[in-house]
């Protein structure tokens, strides 16, 4: 019941989200002409915490969403007036010609708080590019790569702390932080897992199921704190993990979900060169799907919230918070339970393509 | 665009950070919970099917028990009624036999003093014969000394004679 009202409301939040899109993306595509690379553009950003600095300039919603949406080459939390509070993060780029390289992000902006190239780079857009035209290959540790290194940090530290708690006392009852994500383990493991893969294989990709879980989950939280990366809304994340998944299922079919792909049983045989195609393409959408659907959904949560608070903004009133925050409020609880619920639906279909990859013939 | 561009710099993270973290959790987290949780599972089975096992045992052992009990009970019951019986019999026995002892004692009593009392009443008679022959003998020897006396004593008894 629960479930279902809350599948409606992310209904609903997809249609706000179709319109606040739209909308967006009118206004960011209005304003892609005017929008040229100064500094005073730069610090758009800026607005939410400086609303003093607005009246100066016109006040772009887009271009401030998109901003705080996408991944960028150090970790800005907040603006006020000319203090920038902003964590620089590491720049690893490789060229041919002058190979690897590693030097803080700080180097790209001098006291004014302007761009600058650094070293024959320059960074434009979030993206470093070589001054002399040459390819560049960006591993920086960006926000989202800090963001993920964090996760990574927390769920080591708190798995392994409960894998050894349970190596301690086996049989004894769960305590702690033990007891608070057992239920979750279990419910992984007897809702997810048993119910899609079946009693007989499950347990082989209980490690990989429990992973994906507890990451995209842990991630969209880590997204929803003021100032935290937008991870699992990006596609980059989620395309790692729906190729993951498909190898995953792929190594894993059996002759029945071959045959299932390249010659269904008990269809005329004229039928299969409409249906082969069909089933091949399946199976690279199946993991598309994926992609898209976690990305979709934890960068729509980000854009409403923050479009909420940029109403505040673009009608430059400030008796509107007292609708905004209460609606913003209302939908980071939302947000919330989205974040447990992409990460069940994630972990579901994984489990549920895996259980057709190693179900066995039975006809 | 560029939102669903991937970025190459955080696919290559991102393959290396999940890679250790499966890794990782994988070896030192999930394989130790869902062993123990699966262990935890089958040894609060195993105790459920022991407990109930213990519990029809305990069942079947108070069942033979009361039994046991219920046949002691008997056994005692009956024991008891025997004792009572066999105590009766022989108090009875032994009142009889009491009885009879003493019937026979007061019979032997009787007897002897029957005897006695004969011997004694014999003795007794025949020394009043001796005493009644020696005053006989004694008043006939004073009375017979006249002669008109023997005379008037051989007519008193002739007539005692007459009248007996």
């Amino acid at each position: 019941m629960q479930v279902k009202t809350s599948i409606q409301k992310m209904y609903f939040s997809n249609i706000l989200l179709g319109l606040f899109l739209s909308f967006i993306s009118l206004s960011a595509f209005a304003n892609e002409p005017a929008a040229a690379p100064t500094p005073e553009v730069k610090e758009t950003a800026a607005h939410v915490a400086a609303p003093a600095e607005a009246k100066t300039e016109k006040f772009d919603p887009g271009k401030l969403i998109l901003h705080h949406i996408a991944d960028e080459h150090e970790w800005h939390f907040f603006t006020v007036g000319h203090f920038h509070a902003t964590l620089p993060l590491p720049c690893i780029v490789y060229t041919a010609s002058s190979g690897l390289q590693v030097f803080s992000s700080a180097n790209f902006k001098n006291e004014h708080h302007e761009e600058v190239p650094y070293n024959g780079f320059v960074l434009e857009h979030g993206k470093i590019h070589a001054e002399n035209g040459e390819k560049v290959f960006d591993i920086s540790i960006t926000k989202n790569v800090a963001s993920l290194l964090l996760s990574a940090v927390l769920l080591l530290t708190i798995f392994i702390g409960i894998g050894k708690k349970y190596q301690d006392n086996p049989h004894r009852a769960p305590k702690g932080l033990q007891s608070m994500f057992e239920p979750i383990i279990i419910f992984v493991r007897d809702e997810i897992a048993k119910n899609n893969i079946g009693e007989k294989h499950y347990r082989r990709f209980m490690p990989y199921l429990l992973t994906i879980f507890f990451f995209i989950w842990f991630n969209n939280m880590l997204g929803l704190i003021p100032g935290g990366a937008n991870v699992t809304g990006n596609i980059a994340v989620t395309l790692v993990l729906a190729i993951i998944a498909f190898i995953v299922t792929n190594l894993n079919g059996r002759s029945t979900y071959w045959t299932h792909i390249f010659a269904m049983p008990g269809v005329p045989k004229w039928m299969l060169v409409i249906l082969t195609p069909v089933e091949i393409v399946g199976v690279f959408m199946k993991p598309f799907s994926l992609m898209v659907r976690l990305f979709a959904n934890i960068t729509a949560g980000h854009i409403i919230l923050l479009s909420l608070v940029s109403l505040i903004f673009i009608f430059e009133n400030a008796a509107l918070g007292l609708a905004v925050v209460p609606f913003s409020l209302f939908m980071n609880v939302i947000e919330l339970i989205v974040a447990f619920i992409q990460a069940f639906i994630f972990t579901m279909l994984v489990s549920n393509y895996i259980g057709s990859a190693v179900e066995e013939h039975h006809h | 665009m560029e939102l669903i561009t991937p970025d190459f710099g955080l696919i290559f993270w991102q393959l290396i950070v999940f890679g250790i973290l499966f890794f990782l959790l994988a070896k030192y987290a999930w394989k130790p919970i869902i062993q123990s949780l699966a262990e935890r599972e089958q040894s609060i089975d195993e105790a459920i099917k022991l407990s109930e096992t213990t519990r029809a045992e305990m069942a079947e052992l108070k069942a033979g028990n009361e039994q046991l009990i219920a046949s002691a009970r008997s056994e005692r019951d009956a024991l008891i009624k025997q004792a009572k019986e066999a105590s009766d019999a022989m108090i009875s026995q032994a009142k009889l036999d009491a009885q009879t002892a003493a019937n026979q004692e007061i019979e032997k009593a009787r007897v002897a003093f029957e005897q006695e009392k004969a011997s004694a009443v014999a003795a007794i008679r025949k020394e009043a014969a001796s005493l009644s022959l020696d005053l006989a003998e004694k008043v006939l020897k004073s009375q017979l000394k006249d002669k008109a006396a023997q005379e008037k004593l051989v007519t008193e008894w002739m007539a005692d004679v007459k009248l007996s």
